[in-house]
């Protein structure tokens, strides 16, 4: 097992226009990349359950060229609104960090 | 044309640039400058309240920089969504800055300034023609609220950009455009193909943001052709590699292989990058799809005026019992809102009480809320019609978190530790986005009118 932090070389988050936000984890190269993705650890439900939201409403990526997993979703409010917390939505990855990816 | 070169000084106005970055590429004899001045990555406060995101010096730094390039090399500079949001008020501040730069250069030059913000009238009937559409998720809208909305701007595809480069402009300032559009305008006029430069014009418009080592913020160089395109940093210190790239168009992006422009979408599905030396990459296989042309809408209205209270706790008798201390707190705090302005004031105010060191960044879905250190930071935050009404409701709130008791300590205590003085902060006016729309503009000028100016 290891966690993401450690196979990953970019875990982020930020606003994708002040409605949706996403999340990218990137790696440094094929294998690694080929190798979380294969764990299937970074799921819809996954995000669906960091954000609250039904798994269907988690669009997620597998983008090959630069060796990313990206996931999109609605932004629990929209950005700027009373109750923000995160205007950027810069911070909101925070459980990726140490998540565990078995193999 | 075989080839075209086009620089993008840096991701935005008024973010900087080298200056020796400039020169370098201006030595390609590049057929434009482009450069992005926007963003809603701060939030509506800049369409809001008609205010910019960088500071005026900063803006101005950079504007004369490109003002004076675009003149020396007879090329057009576009600028797009000037001040941030590309408002009328944020076209209007850019103007300024560009009249202020052409006396002290003591230069003149024809400029373009393309409104981007049309009459309230005009978007009402095109919403009563159902020809404003909501994307997905987008909050609900109806007449009204679009007629009191404070601002609303109609983001522009290219052909603005090039209406006013036909007319002979040699600086245009934008209101809200596409970032994408103040560098696919000219290929596409120029008959490059779509694809390539959507695509290209995604990469270039943060600047250097798709180089592998941003340490600064600066520019970059596009060569367009009509198989290819190769980028390049202006900074001969930074690289890109085919996968710094590629990952840009996962940045701040929701679907990394559809981004969709005012024409239709460029579908990068298949994209091919590839390194041309250690610093330049060339990419070909982009595709452009075309679609039914919309305009997306942005809007901005006010939501009150917010006052707030900073403070801290450091005491564990008071932190073994946060919960419920601020609790009571709070039914403290609603009973003498109550008190001042009577129960009627009750759906008229919002509070919130932020407490970082438990879930100030993440609120409710925070899975730690229950851990937390040896001190903790309190911020209560008051949303009213006026400020007046919001400060007395911050003044009123600190004051009793300050002396808000615990059963172990007898007599009056003082909880709270503010790092102000006074500890009562007035935010002005604030803002809520209120569109996440498409409008179906019978023509691409439709929305937008250019005004020519000479400074």
């Amino acid at each position: 097992m290891a966690r993401l932090r450690d196979l990953a070389k970019m875990i982020r988050s930020k606003n994708a226009g002040p409605f949706e936000l996403t999340i990218d984890i990137i790696f440094a190269d094929r294998p690694t990349y080929e190798r979380v993705k294969g764990s299937g650890v970074v799921s819809r439900e996954l995000i669906a359950g960091m954000f609250g939201i039904d798994a269907g409403q988690v669009r997620l990526f597998h983008y090959d060229p630069a060796y990313a997993i990206k996931a999109s979703v609605p932004r629990y409010t929209v950005s700027g609104d009373p109750d923000e917390t995160d205007v950027f939505a810069g911070q909101q990855y925070a459980q990726l960090v140490d998540l565990e990816v078995p193999g | 044309m075989k080839e075209m070169r086009y620089i993008s000084p840096t991701g935005m106005i008024g973010s900087g640039f080298q200056e020796a970055s400039l020169k370098r590429v201006l030595a390609c004899d590049p057929a434009f400058i482009g450069c992005d001045a926007g963003s809603t990555d701060d939030g509506p406060y800049q369409l809001g309240a008609g205010k910019p995101m960088f500071a005026r010096q900063a803006c101005k730094r950079d504007l004369r920089l490109l003002i004076l390039a675009a003149l020396q090399q007879r090329i057009p500079l576009l600028v797009g969504s000037c001040c941030g949001a590309g408002g009328r008020l944020n076209l209007e501040w850019t103007w300024d800055i560009v009249q202020e730069i052409a006396r002290e250069e003591s230069v003149s030059f024809k400029a373009a300034v393309i409104d981007a913000e049309p009459p309230r009238e005009y978007l009402v009937r095109k919403f009563r023609e159902g020809r404003v559409r909501p994307l997905d998720p987008a909050p609900a809208l109806d007449e009204s609220l679009l007629a009191g909305a404070d601002h609303v701007v109609c983001m522009m595809g290219v052909e603005p950009f090039q209406e006013a480069v036909d007319n002979g402009a040699q600086v245009v300032l934008a209101g809200r455009s596409s970032d994408t559009s103040i560098f696919a305008a000219l290929p596409v006029k120029a008959g490059f193909p779509p694809g390539l430069a959507w695509h290209a014009a995604k990469i270039l418009e943060c600047g250097a943001a798709a180089v592998v080592n941003r340490f600064t913020p600066d520019g970059m160089l596009c060569t367009m052709r009509h198989d290819e395109f190769i980028v390049e940093p202006a900074n001969p210190e930074m690289r890109c590699t085919p996968v710094s790239v590629a990952a840009h168009t996962l940045y701040e992006n929701a679907d990394p292989f559809l981004l969709y422009e005012p024409s239709g979408a460029l579908d990068t599905r298949n994209a091919v990058y590839e390194a041309v030396d250690e610093r330049r990459v060339r990419v070909r296989g982009s595709a452009f799809q075309a679609r039914p042309y919309t305009v997306k809408l942005e809007g901005a209205r006010l939501a009150g005026y917010q006052s707030l209270v900073i403070g801290a706790v450091r005491d564990p008798v008071i932190l073994g019992q946060l919960e419920d201390w601020l609790a009571s707190m709070r039914r403290r705090i609603v009973e003498r809102i109550d008190s001042i302005f009577g129960r009627d004031m009750a759906s008229r105010y919002h509070m919130n009480l932020r407490v970082y060191g438990r879930d100030g960044v993440m609120g409710a879905r925070e899975p730690e809320r229950g851990r937390i250190g040896h001190e903790v930071c309190l911020l209560l935050d008051f949303l009213a019609d006026d400020q007046e009404t919001a400060h007395t409701m911050a003044a009123s709130g600190g004051h009793i978190a300050l002396h808000h008791p615990v059963p172990e300590w007898h007599g009056l205590i003082s909880g709270v530790a503010f790092p102000y003085a006074p500890h009562v902060i007035d935010r002005g006016p604030v803002y809520r986005f209120m569109l996440n729309h498409v409008l179906e503009p019978a023509s691409p000028m439709e929305p937008f009118r250019i005004d020519y100016r000479r400074p």
